[in-house]
Parts: C-alpha cells; sequence; structure tokens
C-alpha cells in the first residue's frame, strides 16, 4: 500500500475536524506523512462537512479526489460524494441515518446513546474504527487518547474501543519505521515563522481564514512571547500595529480580503512613513462577503497594488507550511530591514489544511536592523546611499522621532516643496534596489519535477502542493514564484528560457499571475484555471493538463 | 506667577507655521509645549512624549513641537497612539484629534479607548467644523449649520461628546477652552498625569469658519467654582447635559466632569511584562511536540 485517502463526512457540530485530525495524527505516529484537507460551510451547527485525510509513504502536501475509506454519519455524505466512491472504497455508515447498498454499519449514535457518551464521542469511534479496518495497534490509538483529552478520557477511550470492537479488518497498513513530525497548519506555520522572527505583537480582528492565527497566539501566548490584541476593527488593528512598530516593537496583522481592503490606508501609511509591518493576508473567496469558508487565490493583484499613492512593498505566498513557517519570518525581517510594509499571501486551503512539516528552526533568523547609535542629531528619514535610515524609537535621550503621513523632509517635518518632495521619493525607491539585490541571494523562485522538461507549469501560493506532486507524476517542471513583489524577473529568465509551453495554473477565474507574467514580458501559452471555490486535487489536475496537451 | 514662566521655546521647531493668523491652535500649542515643559520639571523626561495627530488643521501642531511624535491619519489617532503606549508603557502618549477625526470618522476608535481605559491622553481640538476642507458639518456643528455642503443649513442634531465619554467608561472627562489658556494648561496637565484614558475636548472657535467665541465668552462657566463632585457619575452626567451643543442656548461648563481609578488596558494586556527588548525563551520545540 502505497498511500490511502479517508473521508468523514456528517453535519457541522459533530466534530468532524476532531476526527479528521486524530485519525491524522495516528497515521502520523504510524510513520505515515500526512495531508488533511477540511471542508466547511459559513454556519455552526447543521449543513455539511467533511475531512479528507490521505496518509502516503512520500512526502504529500495535497489530496486526492477518490476515497478508500468513507464514513457517512449521514445521508447527505454518501449523496455529495458519490462520485469520490467507487467499488473498492469501504464505505462505513450509520444504518439509524442512512441507506446504503453495501458496507460496514455500525450504529454509532445508537452505541453512544446506549453507552450514555457525550455525542462528540463519534469522534474517537471513528477512530477506533479506523485502527481495526487497517489493523493498527489499539495501543496506539489508547495512547493518542490520553494524551489528546485532558478531558473526558474514560468516555473517549470507551468509545474508541467500541468502534475498534464493532469494525472489521479489511486491510493492512504496515507501520513505517520513520520518525513522526509535526503535523502543522498554514496558519500554525505562519504564527512560528514570525515567532522565530522576533515577533512580539499580533493584533487581528477575527476573519475566516486568518482567525486560527490569533487563536494560536492566544493559546501559546507564555510558550512564545507573543502578546495578541482584538481591537474594534481591522482599521484599528493596523494601526495598533503601526504604533508599537513606531515605538521599536515587531508586530503583525492578519486578516482576509475584507478586513485587508479596510486596512488599505493604514497600508498607504505604512509605505509613506516607513513603518515596517507585516500583514498576513489569508484569501478566501470574493468578491465582498463571497464564499467565506471556501478557498481563491483572488485577491494576488489586490495585494500587489492595495493602497493609493506608489510605494514599495514586499509580497510573499508561500505554498505549504514549511515555507508559511520561514518566508514568513525571512519576510517579518526584511521589512524591519528596509522599514516597509510586507504582505503574506495565504488562502484558506493552506491556512487550513494540516501538513506533515518538517522545519528547520534554523531556517529563520532576526538581523538587527540599522539603529542610530549617536547620541543626539537624529534624522527619522536621513538620506542614505541604499534608502534604508537608522531606526531610532521614542524614550531614546536627546533624539527626537518624527513619523509622518505627510511628505516630509529628513527630520520628519511636512514639506510641499518640489524638490524635496521629488529627493524624498527618489530616497525610498532606491530601497527597492537595495532590496532587489538581496532578494538575489534568496530563493525567490522554486523549481521541481523534471527540469529540463520543456513544458513548464507555473504558479504561486496553495497550489505548490499539487503542482509538485503533478509535475513529477508527469515528469515535467513546475516552476513556483515564492516571492511577487519585487518581482524576481532575473530568476525566471533563468528558469523559463527553454520553455515551449508555460501553463498557468491559478486557483482563480482570470489568471492573474498569467497578467503579472505578461507584463514582464513572459508568454504564459495556457492557463488552466479553477474557481469553484474548492482546491485543485492531484486526480483532477492531471485530467486537465492532459486535456491541454495531449 | 511671573517668575515660573518658562521658556517655551526650546520646544519650538523650523516649520514654518501655515495656521490662520488669530487660529486659537497658536494657543493650544503653547499650552501644550509649556504643560510638556512644567511635567518635565515635575521629573517627567522630555524623550518620554509622544504626541500623535490625526489630519486636519489641528494636526500640524505635532510640526510645530520638537518632540517625538507621530502624524498620523484622519481618524486614527487613537489605535496609533494604543499601539505605541503598549510598545512602551514608559511613554506618555497624547493624542490630537479635531472634531472630525474623532467625532466622525474614528468615533469608534473614542468609545473603544473609553471602554477599555487605555492609559492615553486625547485632545479633541473642537471647533464644530471641517475647517482645513473649507468649512463643512461636523458631528458637533449645530443644526443649521451653514457650510459650503449645507448652504441651507445642516440637518443632524450634534451629539455630546462628553455625555457619551461618560457613559462609554473613560476614567477622566473634561472640557476646557481655548479662549482661557490658564485654564486649558491646568487640566491638561492633570489629565496627562491621570492614568488610564483621559479626554479633553477643547472648545475652540475657528477664525475662518465658525466663530462663537462671543456665545462661549457669555456661557462658559467653571465647574471648580461651584464644587462639582467629579467622582459622582450621575452628577457628571447631569452637568454633562446641560448644554447641548447648539449655538444658542445652555451654560457651558468647563472643567474636569468626571474622574475615577480603574485598571488600564495596558497593565490587564501586559500583565506586568514588556514588550519592547523582551528576551523570553521561546519553547517552540514543545509545541512542535505537541503536534506530533
Amino acid at each position: 500500500m502505497k498511500e490511502i485517502s479517508i473521508l468523514i463526512g456528517g453535519q457541522a457540530g459533530e466534530g468532524i475536524k476532531q476526527g479528521g485530525n486524530l485519525i491524522a495524527r495516528l497515521f502520523n505516529r504510524y510513520g505515515w506523512n500526512v495531508f488533511v484537507y477540511e471542508d466547511y460551510p459559513s454556519l455552526i451547527k447543521g449543513g455539511h462537512n467533511f475531512s479528507i485525510i490521505r496518509a502516503a509513504r512520500k512526502p504529500i502536501k495535497s489530496h486526492k479526489s477518490k476515497i478508500d475509506i468513507l464514513f457517512a454519519f449521514n445521508q447527505d455524505t454518501l449523496k455529495i460524494h458519490q462520485k469520490r466512491i467507487d467499488k473498492e472504497t469501504i464505505v462505513v455508515y450509520d444504518p439509524q441515518e442512512t441507506e446504503y447498498k453495501r458496507g460496514i454499519k455500525i450504529e454509532m449514535d445508537k452505541i453512544i446513546q446506549e453507552q450514555k457518551l457525550p455525542s462528540f464521542t463519534k469522534n474517537t469511534l471513528v477512530l477506533g474504527a479506523t485502527a481495526k479496518i487497517l489493523n493498527i495497534n489499539f495501543g496506539l490509538v489508547k495512547k493518542l487518547i490520553k494524551e489528546v483529552f485532558k478531558n473526558y478520557q474514560r468516555e473517549n477511550l470507551l468509545a474508541a474501543e467500541l468502534g475498534y470492537n464493532l469494525a472489521p479488518n479489511i486491510l493492512n497498513l504496515p507501520r513505517l519505521r520513520k520518525a513522526p513530525k509535526p503535523l502543522l497548519t498554514g496558519n500554525e506555520a505562519i504564527a512560528l515563522g514570525a515567532a522565530k522572527a522576533g515577533l512580539k505583537l499580533y493584533v487581528a480582528y477575527p476573519m475566516t481564514p486568518a482567525t486560527s492565527i490569533l487563536h494560536f497566539f492566544a493559546h501559546y501566548e507564555d510558550k512564545l512571547g507573543v502578546k495578541t490584541v482584538q481591537p474594534e476593527n481591522e482599521i484599528a488593528a493596523v494601526l495598533i500595529a503601526e504604533g508599537a512598530a513606531y515605538a521599536g516593537v515587531r508586530s503583525m496583522v492578519g486578516t482576509s480580503g475584507g478586513g485587508f481592503a479596510l486596512m488599505n490606508e493604514a497600508l498607504s501609511m505604512a509605505g509613506q512613513a516607513e513603518i515596517p509591518v507585516l500583514f498576513i493576508l489569508s484569501q478566501r473567496v470574493g468578491p465582498s462577503t463571497g464564499v467565506p469558508t471556501y478557498t481563491m487565490q483572488g485577491d494576488l493583484l489586490f495585494a500587489l497594488n492595495a493602497g493609493h499613492g506608489e510605494f514599495q512593498r514586499i509580497v510573499a505566498a508561500p505554498g505549504n507550511t514549511r515555507q508559511a513557517f520561514y518566508l514568513t519570518g525571512e519576510v517579518l525581517d526584511l521589512v524591519w530591514k528596509y522599514q516597509m510594509p510586507g504582505i503574506i499571501l495565504s488562502d484558506k486551503h493552506l491556512s487550513e489544511s494540516t501538513f506533515s512539516t518538517e522545519i528547520d528552526l534554523r531556517e529563520v533568523k532576526m538581523e538587527k536592523p540599522k539603529l542610530w547609535k549617536e547620541k543626539g542629531g537624529y534624522k527619522r528619514y536621513l538620506f542614505t546611499e541604499d534608502g534604508v535610515s537608522s531606526l531610532a524609537f521614542p524614550g531614546t535621550k536627546n533624539n527626537v522621532v518624527k513619523a509622518t503621513s505627510y511628505e516630509h523632509d529628513e527630520y520628519g517635518i511636512t514639506t510641499e516643496d518640489a524638490q524635496r518632495i521629488k529627493k524624498m521619493i527618489d530616497k525610498r525607491a532606491k530601497k527597492k534596489e537595495a532590496l532587489i539585490e538581496e532578494l538575489k541571494k534568496k530563493e525567490t523562485v522554486k523549481v521541481y519535477g523534471n527540469k529540463r522538461s520543456k513544458i513548464v507549469l507555473i504558479g504561486w501560493g496553495s497550489t505548490q502542493g499539487v503542482l509538485e506532486e503533478v509535475a513529477e507524476e508527469l515528469k515535467v517542471k513546475f516552476v513556483q514564484i515564492q516571492y511577487l513583489e519585487p518581482f524576481p524577473k532575473w530568476e525566471l529568465e533563468k528558469v523559463l528560457k527553454n520553455a515551449a509551453e508555460i501553463i498557468d495554473v491559478e486557483n482563480n477565474s482570470t489568471g492573474q499571475l498569467a497578467t503579472i507574467l505578461r507584463s514582464h514580458g513572459f508568454n504564459p501559452t495556457r492557463k488552466i484555471l479553477k474557481y469553484d471555490a474548492r482546491p485543485f486535487t492531484t486526480d483532477e489536475l492531471i485530467k486537465k493538463i492532459w486535456q491541454e496537451i495531449k | 506667577m511671573a517668575r515660573n514662566k518658562i521658556d517655551s521655546s526650546i520646544l519650538d521647531t523650523y516649520a514654518q507655521n501655515t495656521w490662520c493668523p488669530g487660529c486659537f491652535n497658536f494657543v493650544i500649542e503653547g499650552v501644550v509645549k509649556e504643560a510638556i515643559l512644567e511635567l518635565t520639571k515635575k521629573g517627567l523626561k522630555i524623550e518620554d512624549f509622544v504626541l500623535v495627530s490625526g489630519i486636519g488643521c489641528h494636526a500640524k501642531i505635532v510640526d510645530y513641537i520638537n518632540t517625538n511624535s507621530f502624524y498620523s491619519i484622519h481618524g486614527r489617532v487613537i489605535p496609533v497612539a494604543t499601539g505605541i503606549k503598549l510598545a512602551n508603557p514608559n511613554l506618555k502618549v497624547i493624542g490630537f484629534e479635531g472634531d472630525g477625526d474623532a467625532y466622525n470618522e474614528g468615533i469608534a476608535h473614542l468609545v473603544s479607548a473609553a471602554r477599555k481605559n487605555t492609559d492615553i491622553t486625547v485632545v479633541i481640538h473642537d471647533n464644530r467644523v471641517f475647517a482645513l476642507t473649507t468649512g463643512q458639518y461636523t458631528a458637533t456643528s449645530p443644526i443649521g449649520f451653514k457650510g459650503k455642503s449645507t448652504p441651507q443649513g445642516s440637518l443632524e442634531r450634534p451629539f455630546n461628546p462628553i455625555e457619551l465619554m461618560i457613559a462609554s467608561g473613560a476614567t477622566f472627562v473634561a472640557r476646557s477652552y481655548a479662549g482661557n489658556p490658564a485654564h486649558l494648561k491646568r487640566i491638561l496637565k492633570k489629565a496627562i498625569e491621570h492614568k488610564g484614558f483621559s479626554f479633553v475636548e477643547v472648545l475652540q472657535p475657528c477664525v475662518s469658519f465658525f466663530n462663537p467665541a462671543k456665545f462661549y465668552n457669555e456661557k462658559i462657566y467653571k465647574l471648580e467654582d461651584i464644587n462639582h463632585n467629579s467622582s459622582n457619575y450621575k452628577e457628571a452626567l447631569a452637568r454633562a447635559r446641560e448644554w447641548d451643543y447648539s449655538d444658542s442656548k445652555g451654560d457651558i461648563p468647563i472643567g474636569i466632569f468626571y474622574q475615577v481609578q480603574r485598571t488600564t488596558y495596558e497593565e490587564m494586556i501586559l500583565k506586568g511584562k514588556k514588550l519592547l527588548n523582551s528576551k523570553i525563551s521561546q519553547k517552540f520545540q514543545e509545541i512542535l511536540r505537541e503536534k506530533i
């Protein structure tokens, strides 16, 4: 067995997410690589939720459409996922809720009621059943439950045991001799990367799919030393962050498109006042409220162009948890080095999916920014060779620190003088040149698959996992752009030089990366776009690529 | 008193002043400089003052005072000030806002800061008009205000910021008058010294677009002259309601309406820890182990 995919489906409030997470952890401890996709509508109880847990011998960062084991808590689950099921799929269902022509009947609800167990233990029952179906030692299940559940441990153990005893053994999942890896969501990896790069303050107003960053920092406040603030709205969030950055504290905000739209005026101020601040923009389906709990790569051009006036920014788009960790750390450090706003583009698919993650903590470093060391004579916007002025913070004896949203002179006093205005704009522009020189030494673009292939798949952000796997399978090249601003033209010229076909793959309806590529003189020959608010699966993308290049 | 007068010109900058001749902002600027210098004599350090302003005539004040400052955007003084204070609670953060900033564009921040008792001082230059945009009505303009956007007179009822601030939980609520610099300085110093959210509304005649100086001079009286009990919530609200921001009737009390002590936002959030230059040993490995 090379890999296995499991789907659990039911209503919101039945703890589908928890169940998926438990199964993923069990596989992880069994030495397998896992990826978990979570699909849920914008409601608290009812509707249809499902998790797909994929485990494989090889590293994976995506899921497939086809399912090997399906747990249906209700009839809807079977109806909705009919296309994922074939004759080999093992279907486990509750005959009280559901009818099906074949499969394994377990009266989950009835058993839980009879044993007077809390309803959420249905998930540990499913965990137990999974272990039995796959011939996984129950001892491991027990150990996992004991570690995860501080409360209701006895009840969960009982439920798991019932599931284990009621399910038949069908397959044999071998135990692999690999050490388990941390299972992280994109948002958790973003938070860890920022904390490693010296983040001290995270300010956010709740908005899916960025909210779990706020939860993570709040939960681990003592372990990471990052304070969280949840203010009255997104506008306050970003301005609190900028106020704190002015006073010398590394700060970050996180939101989705709508919240980011509210933050635009302050983004522009960070450009003008040269305030180092990092934005996490986790995209969901727009425009407007759109489809709030689903995924889309619709805000690339928005991130690049947001804010009035002309100013430099840094925009990077990680594609998986490992990249989320080091890119967030790297960009937080860069915004302090170059004193400008930065944006990390994530989306629901990266932010909320769970990945087996190998993180090298040393990959994220914190460099000291250029600091003013003289006693007095400070000029916040002093002209320098690379355009970067030294930082000083209020509270420093004999130095006056004046930040401003107005165009200004070196001291930070408002100016409307033609020459001074131009000089200050040129000063800020110089920072871009220095930044590009630095980025030339970094991995702005990553290449996967068959590096000699003339067929090139190109993408950015959360499609990385699916594209990497597809490129390997089809033996073509995949180019992932990690830095979108400054745009790494120098690197793309190298990796796209011999391409006969450049196929732009994006989770949006217009092909925003293709537009950017064209503006830089590259020529994407085809576009494969998916905009039904769901991420690509590997099998689906392979089919689409075959249709294009057959 | 004269021999105690301090030379506030040491806080001057080289910026060219662009307020209208006779503007009451000159008074406020002078008073702020004196108040800061007098407080430094009482032990506060000049480098610990940070002035934050919004956008409008008032906002230019930060260009004219040689202290740390953050010239921010319209209506957003309070969150910027909150961020600065959270980052470094040693700083004395004083926000300056116009009525347009505080009462129109950024009212959510004003109410929230009062509710949370953020330890900052907010000074409102309430000239009851948008002046830098050449004269439109604001949330405290009287009904019938004739400006370029309301040539027939504005239709909207003004609200009472003093009442709103008391009701929202501000722990220091005061009103002063730019036509009485001595009073303004007294109130301002007390506001800066107050621990918690201190709100000072300064009635400021606008010499170009709305000048009720005569009305103010007739109607204003000092709360200190009537033995007002500023720790009594009901009494404070009653005094606040004596004037409804009309331009024809009511007596206008100035002074401290309300002052109480309550735990500040920063104390609650920071719990004695600091953010600036904080060094904690981060426990990444522990978190990663939990995720297995």
